[in-house]
Protein backbone atom coordinates (compact mmCIF):
# COMPACT_ATOMS: atom_id res chain seq x y z
CA UNK A 1 0.00 0.00 0.00
CA UNK A 2 1.75 3.48 -0.56
CA UNK A 3 2.35 5.88 1.72
CA UNK A 4 0.51 8.83 0.24
CA UNK A 5 -2.19 8.94 -2.28
CA UNK A 6 -3.64 11.71 -4.23
CA UNK A 7 -7.02 10.89 -6.35
CA UNK A 8 -8.32 13.53 -8.63
CA UNK A 9 -7.41 16.14 -6.27
CA UNK A 10 -7.99 20.00 -7.23
CA UNK A 11 -7.95 23.33 -5.96
CA UNK A 12 -9.73 26.53 -7.27
CA UNK A 13 -9.23 29.88 -6.44
CA UNK A 14 -12.10 31.47 -7.72
CA UNK A 15 -11.95 31.43 -11.37
CA UNK A 16 -8.01 30.08 -11.09
CA UNK A 17 -7.64 26.31 -11.39
CA UNK A 18 -4.20 26.17 -9.47
CA UNK A 19 -4.25 22.16 -9.41
CA UNK A 20 -6.21 20.36 -11.51
CA UNK A 21 -7.17 16.73 -11.30
CA UNK A 22 -3.97 15.66 -10.00
CA UNK A 23 -3.15 11.48 -9.34
CA UNK A 24 0.01 9.95 -7.99
CA UNK A 25 0.80 8.00 -4.89
CA UNK A 26 4.06 7.46 -2.88
CA UNK A 27 5.44 4.56 -1.48
CA UNK A 28 7.15 4.48 2.19
CA UNK A 29 10.98 5.19 1.87
CA UNK A 30 10.41 6.94 -1.59
CA UNK A 31 12.08 10.89 -1.63
CA UNK A 32 9.81 11.96 -4.81
CA UNK A 33 10.49 14.96 -6.45
CA UNK A 34 7.66 17.36 -7.40
CA UNK A 35 8.44 19.49 -10.39
CA UNK A 36 6.97 22.64 -12.23
CA UNK A 37 7.42 25.65 -13.49
CA UNK A 38 5.93 28.69 -11.58
CA UNK A 39 2.84 28.74 -10.66
CA UNK A 40 2.84 25.21 -12.27
CA UNK A 41 0.64 24.54 -8.81
CA UNK A 42 3.41 22.44 -6.63
CA UNK A 43 2.96 24.79 -3.21
CA UNK A 44 -1.18 24.71 -4.04
CA UNK A 45 -0.58 20.18 -3.54
CA UNK A 46 1.38 20.29 -0.31
CA UNK A 47 -0.45 22.76 0.82
CA UNK A 48 -3.67 20.66 0.27
CA UNK A 49 -1.68 17.82 1.59
CA UNK A 50 -0.38 19.00 5.21
CA UNK A 51 -4.10 20.68 5.37
CA UNK A 52 -3.53 24.17 5.17
CA UNK A 53 -5.85 24.54 2.32
CA UNK A 54 -9.32 22.59 1.70
CA UNK A 55 -10.20 20.76 -1.29
CA UNK A 56 -12.32 21.68 -4.20
CA UNK A 57 -12.46 18.47 -5.16
CA UNK A 58 -10.80 14.55 -4.72
CA UNK A 59 -9.22 13.02 -1.93
CA UNK A 60 -5.64 12.56 0.10
CA UNK A 61 -4.68 9.67 1.85
CA UNK A 62 -2.72 8.64 3.89
CA UNK A 63 -1.78 5.13 4.35
CA UNK A 64 -4.88 4.48 3.22
CA UNK A 65 -7.09 6.37 5.22
CA UNK A 66 -8.65 9.88 3.56
CA UNK A 67 -7.10 12.93 5.72
CA UNK A 68 -8.03 15.28 3.08
CA UNK A 69 -11.19 16.05 5.56
CA UNK A 70 -9.11 16.80 8.24
CA UNK A 71 -7.53 20.36 9.85
CA UNK A 72 -3.69 20.87 9.73
CA UNK A 73 -3.10 19.86 13.55
CA UNK A 74 -4.84 16.23 13.13
CA UNK A 75 -2.83 15.70 9.57
CA UNK A 76 0.32 16.71 11.90
CA UNK A 77 -0.20 14.03 14.30
CA UNK A 78 -0.73 11.09 11.81
CA UNK A 79 2.91 12.04 10.77
CA UNK A 80 3.14 14.61 7.54
CA UNK A 81 5.35 17.47 8.54
CA UNK A 82 6.66 19.98 5.94
CA UNK A 83 8.74 23.13 5.69
CA UNK A 84 7.44 26.58 4.02
CA UNK A 85 8.46 27.79 0.64
CA UNK A 86 8.51 31.26 2.44
CA UNK A 87 10.29 30.21 5.78
CA UNK A 88 8.11 30.39 8.90
CA UNK A 89 10.06 30.96 11.68
CA UNK A 90 8.66 31.57 15.18
CA UNK A 91 10.34 34.81 16.11
CA UNK A 92 9.67 35.53 19.09
CA UNK A 93 11.04 32.02 20.71
CA UNK A 94 14.44 31.20 20.86
CA UNK A 95 15.83 28.14 18.55
CA UNK A 96 15.20 25.51 21.31
CA UNK A 97 11.91 26.79 21.59
CA UNK A 98 10.82 26.53 17.81
CA UNK A 99 11.76 22.60 18.20
CA UNK A 100 10.23 22.38 21.63
CA UNK A 101 7.23 23.46 20.12
CA UNK A 102 7.33 20.88 17.89
CA UNK A 103 8.02 18.25 20.63
CA UNK A 104 5.95 19.07 22.91
CA UNK A 105 2.42 19.19 20.61
CA UNK A 106 3.25 15.72 18.76
CA UNK A 107 1.49 12.75 19.09
CA UNK A 108 3.64 11.05 21.74
CA UNK A 109 4.49 14.55 23.20
CA UNK A 110 8.10 15.05 24.73
CA UNK A 111 8.41 17.81 27.60
CA UNK A 112 10.86 18.81 30.08
CA UNK A 113 14.52 17.18 30.46
CA UNK A 114 13.47 14.81 27.58
CA UNK A 115 12.91 17.19 25.57
CA UNK A 116 15.59 18.96 26.16
CA UNK A 117 17.84 16.00 25.22
CA UNK A 118 16.33 15.70 21.88
CA UNK A 119 16.25 19.44 20.76
CA UNK A 120 20.30 19.01 21.57
CA UNK A 121 20.32 15.92 18.84
CA UNK A 122 17.76 17.44 16.44
CA UNK A 123 20.03 20.80 16.45
CA UNK A 124 22.82 19.25 16.07
CA UNK A 125 21.32 17.22 13.20
CA UNK A 126 21.10 19.87 10.90
CA UNK A 127 24.31 21.94 11.68
CA UNK A 128 22.49 24.10 14.56
CA UNK A 129 24.26 22.84 17.58
CA UNK A 130 24.75 25.57 20.64
CA UNK A 131 22.30 27.59 19.56
CA UNK A 132 19.35 26.61 21.13
CA UNK A 133 19.52 29.89 23.26
CA UNK A 134 19.63 32.34 20.21
CA UNK A 135 16.94 34.55 19.70
CA UNK A 136 14.85 32.66 16.44
CA UNK A 137 14.59 36.38 14.87
CA UNK A 138 18.74 36.97 14.91
CA UNK A 139 19.28 34.01 12.70
CA UNK A 140 20.52 33.89 9.02
CA UNK A 141 18.10 32.76 6.04
CA UNK A 142 19.84 29.65 6.14
CA UNK A 143 19.53 29.02 10.10
CA UNK A 144 16.49 29.44 9.77
CA UNK A 145 16.14 27.08 7.00
CA UNK A 146 17.92 24.58 9.23
CA UNK A 147 15.61 25.39 12.06
CA UNK A 148 12.62 24.80 10.33
CA UNK A 149 13.79 21.19 8.99
CA UNK A 150 14.67 20.94 12.76
CA UNK A 151 11.35 21.77 13.60
CA UNK A 152 9.79 19.36 11.04
CA UNK A 153 11.98 16.39 11.88
CA UNK A 154 11.07 17.01 15.81
CA UNK A 155 7.47 15.38 15.36
CA UNK A 156 9.17 12.62 13.73
CA UNK A 157 7.01 12.20 10.70
CA UNK A 158 6.42 9.62 8.14
CA UNK A 159 6.09 11.94 5.62
CA UNK A 160 8.18 15.24 5.05
CA UNK A 161 7.13 17.57 2.85
CA UNK A 162 9.78 20.24 1.52
CA UNK A 163 8.89 23.37 -0.31
CA UNK A 164 12.09 24.47 -1.79
CA UNK A 165 14.53 24.17 1.18
CA UNK A 166 17.34 24.08 -0.81
CA UNK A 167 16.85 27.49 -2.67
CA UNK A 168 18.47 30.77 -1.81
CA UNK A 169 21.85 28.68 -0.93
CA UNK A 170 25.36 29.42 -2.14
CA UNK A 171 26.95 26.17 -3.44
CA UNK A 172 28.91 25.28 0.04
CA UNK A 173 25.27 25.56 1.78
CA UNK A 174 23.63 23.51 -1.02
CA UNK A 175 26.76 20.76 -0.46
CA UNK A 176 25.77 20.69 2.72
CA UNK A 177 21.86 21.07 2.82
CA UNK A 178 22.18 17.92 -0.18
CA UNK A 179 23.79 15.66 2.60
CA UNK A 180 21.73 16.33 5.05
CA UNK A 181 18.95 15.38 3.09
CA UNK A 182 20.73 12.18 2.02
CA UNK A 183 21.04 10.91 5.59
CA UNK A 184 17.05 11.78 6.09
CA UNK A 185 16.56 9.24 2.86
CA UNK A 186 18.84 6.75 4.64
CA UNK A 187 17.01 6.70 7.84
CA UNK A 188 13.75 5.68 6.00
CA UNK A 189 11.62 8.89 5.88
CA UNK A 190 9.42 9.59 3.09
CA UNK A 191 10.43 12.71 1.16
CA UNK A 192 8.10 15.11 -1.63
CA UNK A 193 10.21 17.85 -2.51
CA UNK A 194 9.46 20.76 -5.06
CA UNK A 195 12.37 21.85 -5.89
CA UNK A 196 13.56 24.47 -8.67
CA UNK A 197 17.75 23.33 -7.71
CA UNK A 198 18.20 20.47 -10.65
CA UNK A 199 21.40 19.50 -9.49
CA UNK A 200 20.05 18.67 -5.94
CA UNK A 201 16.82 16.74 -7.97
CA UNK A 202 18.94 14.20 -9.66
CA UNK A 203 21.26 13.87 -6.62
CA UNK A 204 18.16 13.37 -4.28
CA UNK A 205 15.37 11.79 -6.26
CA UNK A 206 14.74 8.40 -7.44
CA UNK A 207 11.58 9.11 -8.98
CA UNK A 208 10.09 12.78 -10.27
CA UNK A 209 6.51 14.24 -10.82
CA UNK A 210 6.61 17.15 -13.21
CA UNK A 211 3.25 19.63 -13.18
CA UNK A 212 1.74 21.89 -15.54
CA UNK A 213 -0.76 24.47 -14.96
CA UNK A 214 -2.25 22.41 -12.28
CA UNK A 215 -2.04 18.84 -14.02
CA UNK A 216 0.26 15.99 -13.76
CA UNK A 217 2.57 16.09 -17.11
CA UNK A 218 4.97 13.46 -16.27
CA UNK A 219 5.75 10.63 -13.24
CA UNK A 220 9.13 8.60 -13.79
CA UNK A 221 12.37 7.61 -12.84
CA UNK A 222 14.12 11.04 -12.82
CA UNK A 223 16.29 10.44 -15.75
CA UNK A 224 13.76 9.70 -17.88
CA UNK A 225 11.77 12.59 -16.85
CA UNK A 226 14.47 15.26 -16.58
CA UNK A 227 15.03 14.29 -20.58
CA UNK A 228 11.29 14.31 -21.37
CA UNK A 229 10.40 16.05 -24.44
CA UNK A 230 7.03 17.58 -22.82
CA UNK A 231 8.53 18.42 -19.85
CA UNK A 232 11.27 20.33 -21.84
CA UNK A 233 8.84 22.22 -23.04
CA UNK A 234 7.15 23.29 -20.14
CA UNK A 235 10.11 24.46 -18.08
CA UNK A 236 11.97 26.12 -21.35
CA UNK A 237 9.07 26.74 -23.79
CA UNK A 238 8.33 25.49 -27.46
CA UNK A 239 11.52 26.52 -29.15
CA UNK A 240 14.12 23.95 -27.07
CA UNK A 241 12.44 21.31 -27.89
CA UNK B 1 13.91 33.82 45.77
CA UNK B 2 11.04 35.96 43.62
CA UNK B 3 9.06 33.07 45.62
CA UNK B 4 10.06 34.17 48.79
CA UNK B 5 9.85 38.23 47.46
CA UNK B 6 6.35 37.92 46.77
CA UNK B 7 5.07 36.18 49.88
CA UNK B 8 7.05 38.66 51.93
CA UNK B 9 5.52 41.61 49.80
CA UNK B 10 1.72 39.69 50.05
CA UNK B 11 1.92 39.57 53.94
CA UNK B 12 3.02 43.51 54.12
CA UNK B 13 0.20 44.32 51.33
CA UNK B 14 -2.59 42.19 53.30
CA UNK B 15 -1.41 44.02 56.42
CA UNK B 16 -2.27 47.82 55.11
CA UNK B 17 -5.97 48.19 55.84
CA UNK B 18 -4.19 48.00 59.58
CA UNK B 19 -2.54 50.81 58.80
CA UNK B 20 -4.51 53.14 56.54
CA UNK B 21 -7.36 55.63 56.51
CA UNK B 22 -10.49 55.01 54.34
CA UNK B 23 -9.62 57.32 50.75
CA UNK B 24 -6.09 55.68 50.77
CA UNK B 25 -8.18 52.17 51.21
CA UNK B 26 -10.11 53.07 48.20
CA UNK B 27 -6.91 53.42 46.32
CA UNK B 28 -5.95 50.32 47.28
CA UNK B 29 -9.19 48.98 46.14
CA UNK B 30 -8.87 50.52 43.24
CA UNK B 31 -5.41 49.74 42.30
CA UNK B 32 -6.02 45.75 43.31
CA UNK B 33 -9.02 45.71 41.24
CA UNK B 34 -7.16 46.64 37.56
CA UNK B 35 -4.29 44.83 38.78
CA UNK B 36 -5.87 42.01 38.76
CA UNK B 37 -8.21 43.00 35.59
CA UNK B 38 -4.80 43.89 33.75
CA UNK B 39 -3.21 40.63 34.56
CA UNK B 40 -6.28 38.50 33.49
CA UNK B 41 -6.14 40.54 30.62
CA UNK B 42 -2.56 39.93 29.51
CA UNK B 43 -2.92 36.07 30.60
CA UNK B 44 -5.09 35.60 26.81
CA UNK B 45 -3.83 38.93 24.92
CA UNK B 46 -0.43 39.22 25.98
CA UNK B 47 0.76 36.10 24.21
CA UNK B 48 -1.87 36.08 21.70
CA UNK B 49 -1.72 39.85 20.70
CA UNK B 50 -5.31 39.65 20.71
CA UNK B 51 -6.79 42.92 21.84
CA UNK B 52 -9.80 42.03 23.85
CA UNK B 53 -12.27 44.98 24.75
CA UNK B 54 -14.81 42.51 26.56
CA UNK B 55 -12.95 42.86 29.69
CA UNK B 56 -16.39 44.98 30.86
CA UNK B 57 -18.46 42.53 29.77
CA UNK B 58 -16.94 40.18 32.52
CA UNK B 59 -16.23 42.73 35.10
CA UNK B 60 -20.48 43.43 34.28
CA UNK B 61 -21.62 40.09 34.66
CA UNK B 62 -19.69 39.53 38.06
CA UNK B 63 -21.41 42.65 39.73
CA UNK B 64 -24.46 42.10 38.31
CA UNK B 65 -24.64 37.98 39.39
CA UNK B 66 -23.50 39.72 43.59
CA UNK B 67 -26.60 42.01 43.20
CA UNK B 68 -29.09 39.81 42.07
CA UNK B 69 -28.21 36.64 44.44
CA UNK B 70 -26.68 38.51 46.93
CA UNK B 71 -30.49 37.86 48.92
CA UNK B 72 -30.96 34.28 47.54
CA UNK B 73 -27.81 32.59 49.05
CA UNK B 74 -24.02 32.62 51.30
CA UNK B 75 -21.31 34.90 49.94
CA UNK B 76 -19.35 31.91 49.16
CA UNK B 77 -21.87 30.24 46.91
CA UNK B 78 -22.68 33.66 45.29
CA UNK B 79 -18.65 34.04 44.11
CA UNK B 80 -18.87 30.48 42.60
CA UNK B 81 -21.92 31.01 40.67
CA UNK B 82 -20.77 34.70 39.48
CA UNK B 83 -17.87 32.54 37.80
CA UNK B 84 -20.20 29.48 36.42
CA UNK B 85 -21.85 32.68 34.99
CA UNK B 86 -18.94 34.31 33.79
CA UNK B 87 -17.46 31.19 32.06
CA UNK B 88 -20.41 29.82 30.53
CA UNK B 89 -20.54 33.71 28.28
CA UNK B 90 -16.87 33.21 27.80
CA UNK B 91 -17.12 30.13 26.43
CA UNK B 92 -20.24 31.07 24.04
CA UNK B 93 -18.41 34.20 23.38
CA UNK B 94 -15.04 32.41 22.29
CA UNK B 95 -16.32 30.25 20.27
CA UNK B 96 -18.13 32.51 18.06
CA UNK B 97 -15.52 35.09 18.10
CA UNK B 98 -11.95 33.26 18.52
CA UNK B 99 -11.32 32.67 14.94
CA UNK B 100 -11.75 36.22 14.15
CA UNK B 101 -8.29 37.82 13.73
CA UNK B 102 -7.10 41.44 14.33
CA UNK B 103 -9.49 44.29 14.55
CA UNK B 104 -12.27 42.07 13.94
CA UNK B 105 -12.01 40.72 16.91
CA UNK B 106 -11.20 44.41 18.67
CA UNK B 107 -14.78 45.26 17.43
CA UNK B 108 -16.62 42.23 18.17
CA UNK B 109 -15.27 42.18 21.96
CA UNK B 110 -16.22 46.13 22.01
CA UNK B 111 -19.84 45.29 20.55
CA UNK B 112 -20.54 42.36 22.75
CA UNK B 113 -19.69 44.37 25.96
CA UNK B 114 -22.29 46.94 24.68
CA UNK B 115 -24.88 44.46 23.92
CA UNK B 116 -24.29 42.79 27.34
CA UNK B 117 -25.09 46.01 28.93
CA UNK B 118 -28.16 46.96 26.47
CA UNK B 119 -29.38 42.79 27.20
CA UNK B 120 -29.57 43.49 30.69
CA UNK B 121 -31.17 47.05 30.67
CA UNK B 122 -33.61 45.76 28.63
CA UNK B 123 -34.28 42.88 31.30
CA UNK B 124 -34.33 45.03 34.08
CA UNK B 125 -36.47 47.46 32.53
CA UNK B 126 -39.07 45.20 30.73
CA UNK B 127 -38.82 42.16 32.94
CA UNK B 128 -38.19 43.02 36.64
CA UNK B 129 -39.42 47.14 36.05
CA UNK B 130 -36.44 48.42 37.82
CA UNK B 131 -33.32 49.89 36.57
CA UNK B 132 -30.70 49.66 38.83
CA UNK B 133 -30.21 47.32 42.37
CA UNK B 134 -28.92 48.27 45.98
CA UNK B 135 -26.17 45.77 47.07
CA UNK B 136 -26.56 45.34 51.24
CA UNK B 137 -23.66 43.03 52.10
CA UNK B 138 -22.34 42.93 55.36
CA UNK B 139 -18.39 43.07 53.71
CA UNK B 140 -16.54 45.85 54.63
CA UNK B 141 -13.76 47.12 52.30
CA UNK B 142 -10.61 45.75 54.25
CA UNK B 143 -12.52 42.53 53.17
CA UNK B 144 -13.16 43.73 50.11
CA UNK B 145 -9.45 44.40 49.88
CA UNK B 146 -8.51 41.20 51.41
CA UNK B 147 -10.42 39.21 48.68
CA UNK B 148 -8.72 41.47 45.63
CA UNK B 149 -6.05 40.74 47.17
CA UNK B 150 -6.15 36.99 47.22
CA UNK B 151 -7.08 37.06 43.66
CA UNK B 152 -4.39 38.76 42.14
CA UNK B 153 -2.16 36.39 44.06
CA UNK B 154 -4.25 33.40 42.32
CA UNK B 155 -4.00 35.19 39.53
CA UNK B 156 -0.29 35.80 39.77
CA UNK B 157 0.48 32.21 40.44
CA UNK B 158 -1.66 30.90 37.54
CA UNK B 159 0.24 33.45 34.88
CA UNK B 160 3.14 32.20 36.29
CA UNK B 161 3.00 29.03 36.22
CA UNK B 162 0.98 29.28 32.53
CA UNK B 163 4.29 30.86 31.18
CA UNK B 164 6.56 27.35 32.32
CA UNK B 165 3.71 24.93 31.00
CA UNK B 166 3.12 23.58 28.10
CA UNK B 167 -0.35 25.53 27.34
CA UNK B 168 1.76 28.47 27.59
CA UNK B 169 4.11 27.50 24.71
CA UNK B 170 1.41 26.81 22.67
CA UNK B 171 -0.26 30.29 23.31
CA UNK B 172 3.16 32.03 22.51
CA UNK B 173 3.09 29.90 18.87
CA UNK B 174 -0.05 30.80 17.84
CA UNK B 175 0.53 34.16 18.72
CA UNK B 176 3.54 34.07 16.59
CA UNK B 177 1.78 32.52 13.95
CA UNK B 178 -0.87 30.14 13.59
CA UNK B 179 -0.27 28.06 10.52
CA UNK B 180 3.09 27.09 11.88
CA UNK B 181 1.06 26.16 15.52
CA UNK B 182 -1.88 24.03 13.42
CA UNK B 183 1.15 22.08 11.53
CA UNK B 184 2.51 21.09 14.96
CA UNK B 185 -0.45 19.63 16.27
CA UNK B 186 -1.44 22.34 18.16
CA UNK B 187 -5.27 22.27 18.67
CA UNK B 188 -5.55 26.43 17.82
CA UNK B 189 -9.40 26.81 19.19
CA UNK B 190 -8.98 24.60 22.28
CA UNK B 191 -5.80 26.53 23.86
CA UNK B 192 -7.49 29.66 22.71
CA UNK B 193 -10.35 29.43 24.95
CA UNK B 194 -9.00 27.54 27.88
CA UNK B 195 -7.26 31.00 27.80
CA UNK B 196 -9.47 33.19 27.15
CA UNK B 197 -12.27 31.74 29.59
CA UNK B 198 -9.78 31.52 32.41
CA UNK B 199 -8.97 35.23 32.15
CA UNK B 200 -12.77 35.79 31.67
CA UNK B 201 -13.52 34.10 35.46
CA UNK B 202 -10.78 36.24 36.59
CA UNK B 203 -12.25 39.17 35.58
CA UNK B 204 -15.92 38.43 36.53
CA UNK B 205 -14.64 37.27 40.31
CA UNK B 206 -12.95 40.94 39.88
CA UNK B 207 -16.54 42.33 39.37
CA UNK B 208 -18.00 40.32 41.84
CA UNK B 209 -15.80 41.02 45.00
CA UNK B 210 -16.13 44.82 44.55
CA UNK B 211 -19.61 44.79 43.69
CA UNK B 212 -20.48 45.54 47.20
CA UNK B 213 -18.31 48.97 47.52
CA UNK B 214 -20.95 50.65 45.07
CA UNK B 215 -24.03 49.78 47.14
CA UNK B 216 -26.08 50.81 44.54
CA UNK B 217 -25.24 49.40 40.64
CA UNK B 218 -26.65 49.78 37.10
CA UNK B 219 -26.21 48.70 34.17
CA UNK B 220 -24.01 51.98 32.94
CA UNK B 221 -21.96 51.77 35.91
CA UNK B 222 -20.96 48.35 35.83
CA UNK B 223 -20.70 47.83 32.40
CA UNK B 224 -18.67 51.04 31.40
CA UNK B 225 -16.58 50.63 28.27
CA UNK B 226 -13.79 52.89 30.05
CA UNK B 227 -12.95 49.21 32.37
CA UNK B 228 -12.17 47.75 29.53
CA UNK B 229 -10.17 50.44 27.87
CA UNK B 230 -8.48 50.98 31.02
CA UNK B 231 -7.33 47.80 31.28
CA UNK B 232 -5.65 47.41 27.96
CA UNK B 233 -3.63 50.69 28.79
CA UNK B 234 -2.19 49.39 31.79
CA UNK B 235 -1.35 46.29 30.81
CA UNK B 236 0.46 47.65 27.44
CA UNK B 237 2.09 49.64 29.47
CA UNK B 238 3.57 47.54 31.79
CA UNK B 239 4.26 45.10 29.31
CA UNK B 240 1.67 42.24 28.73
CA UNK B 241 4.17 39.08 28.50
CA UNK B 242 5.87 40.18 31.71
CA UNK B 243 4.52 38.09 34.99
CA UNK B 244 4.38 41.66 37.28
CA UNK B 245 4.06 44.21 34.26
CA UNK B 246 0.02 44.75 33.81
CA UNK B 247 0.49 44.96 37.49
CA UNK B 248 3.12 47.48 37.04
CA UNK B 249 1.08 49.23 34.68
CA UNK B 250 -1.97 49.68 36.81
CA UNK B 251 -0.23 51.50 39.69
CA UNK B 252 0.27 54.75 37.72
CA UNK B 253 -2.47 54.35 35.49
CA UNK B 254 -5.38 54.13 38.01
CA UNK B 255 -4.08 56.78 40.55
CA UNK B 256 -3.46 59.09 37.03
CA UNK B 257 -7.15 58.42 35.84
CA UNK B 258 -7.96 59.15 39.66
CA UNK B 259 -6.73 61.95 39.71
CA UNK B 260 -7.55 63.03 36.17
CA UNK B 261 -11.80 62.34 36.43
CA UNK B 262 -11.81 64.58 39.65
CA UNK B 263 -10.05 67.44 37.96
CA UNK B 264 -10.83 67.40 34.46
CA UNK B 265 -13.90 65.44 34.00
CA UNK B 266 -14.89 66.44 31.23
CA UNK B 267 -11.85 66.12 29.14
CA UNK B 268 -11.29 62.85 30.88
CA UNK B 269 -11.65 60.84 28.09
CA UNK B 270 -9.92 62.92 25.62
CA UNK B 271 -6.70 62.49 28.18
CA UNK B 272 -7.54 58.63 28.00
CA UNK B 273 -7.65 58.29 24.42
CA UNK B 274 -4.74 59.99 23.73
CA UNK B 275 -2.58 58.33 26.35
CA UNK B 276 -3.96 54.96 24.61
CA UNK B 277 -2.31 56.09 21.62
CA UNK B 278 0.70 57.16 22.61
CA UNK B 279 1.10 53.47 24.62
CA UNK B 280 0.28 52.03 21.52
CA UNK B 281 2.88 53.63 19.36
CA UNK B 282 6.07 54.17 21.83
CA UNK B 283 5.79 51.45 23.91
CA UNK B 284 4.52 48.26 22.04
CA UNK B 285 5.46 46.27 24.11
CA UNK B 286 5.58 47.85 27.70
CA UNK B 287 8.09 49.82 30.22
CA UNK B 288 9.47 47.33 31.15
CA UNK B 289 10.61 45.76 27.48
CA UNK B 290 12.17 49.45 26.51
CA UNK B 291 13.70 49.73 29.92
CA UNK B 292 15.29 46.38 29.26
CA UNK B 293 16.88 47.73 25.73
CA UNK B 294 17.74 50.70 27.05
CA UNK B 295 19.64 49.20 29.86
CA UNK B 296 21.20 46.71 27.36
CA UNK B 297 22.30 49.67 24.90
CA UNK B 298 23.88 51.42 28.32
CA UNK B 299 25.57 48.26 28.83
CA UNK B 300 27.02 48.03 24.87
CA UNK B 301 28.38 51.59 25.14
CA UNK B 302 30.31 50.49 28.13
CA UNK B 303 31.29 48.05 26.68
CA UNK B 304 32.84 49.94 24.01
CA UNK B 305 34.03 53.15 25.94
N1 LIG C 1 -4.17 31.55 -1.75
C1 LIG C 1 -4.24 31.76 -3.10
N2 LIG C 1 -5.21 32.53 -3.62
C2 LIG C 1 -5.29 32.74 -4.95
N3 LIG C 1 -4.45 32.22 -5.84
C3 LIG C 1 -3.44 31.45 -5.40
C4 LIG C 1 -3.28 31.18 -4.00
N4 LIG C 1 -2.20 30.37 -3.84
C5 LIG C 1 -1.72 30.16 -5.08
N5 LIG C 1 -2.46 30.80 -6.01
C6 LIG C 1 -2.23 30.74 -7.46
O1 LIG C 1 -2.23 29.38 -7.82
C7 LIG C 1 -1.23 29.15 -8.83
C8 LIG C 1 -0.30 28.08 -8.37
O2 LIG C 1 0.50 28.61 -7.33
P1 LIG C 1 1.56 27.78 -6.51
O3 LIG C 1 2.09 28.66 -5.44
O4 LIG C 1 0.98 26.49 -6.11
O5 LIG C 1 2.68 27.55 -7.61
P2 LIG C 1 4.11 26.88 -7.49
O6 LIG C 1 4.16 25.77 -8.45
O7 LIG C 1 4.42 26.57 -6.07
O8 LIG C 1 5.04 28.06 -8.00
P3 LIG C 1 6.51 28.53 -7.54
O9 LIG C 1 7.49 27.62 -8.22
O10 LIG C 1 6.62 29.91 -8.04
O11 LIG C 1 6.55 28.41 -6.05
C9 LIG C 1 -0.58 30.48 -9.11
O12 LIG C 1 -1.18 31.05 -10.24
C10 LIG C 1 -0.89 31.29 -7.87
O13 LIG C 1 -0.95 32.65 -8.17
MG1 LIG D 1 5.78 27.24 -4.70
Amino acid sequence: MSLLTLSNVTKRFGGLTAVNGLTFAINAGETVGLLGPNGSGKTTALNMISGYLPLTSGTIALEGTTISTLGPERIAHRGVARTFQLVRALPSLTVGENVLAALAFRKDPLWGSEAEAKIGALLENVGLAGRQHDQASNLTYIDLKRMELARALATEPKLLLLDEWLAGLNPTELRAGIDLITRLRQSGITILLVEHVMDAVRALCSRCIVMNTGARLADGPTADVLSDKAVIRAYLGDDHA
Amino acid sequence: MIVLVSLLALVALAAVPFFVGAYPLGLGIGILGYGVLATAWALFSGPTRYISLATVAFFGIGAYTVAVLADLMPYPLVLLCAALIGLVVAILVGLATLRLAGIYFVIFTFGLAELVRQLVTYYEVNVTRTLGRYVFLPIGPEHIYWQLLGLLAITLALAFWISRAKIGLALRVIGDDPVVASHLGIGITRTKLALFSLSAVVMTLAGAIQAPRWTYIEPSIVFNPTVSFLTVIMALLGGPNRLFGPLLGAVPLFLLFEWLSANFPNHYSIILGLLFIAIVFLLPNGVLAAWDKFAARLKNKEARA
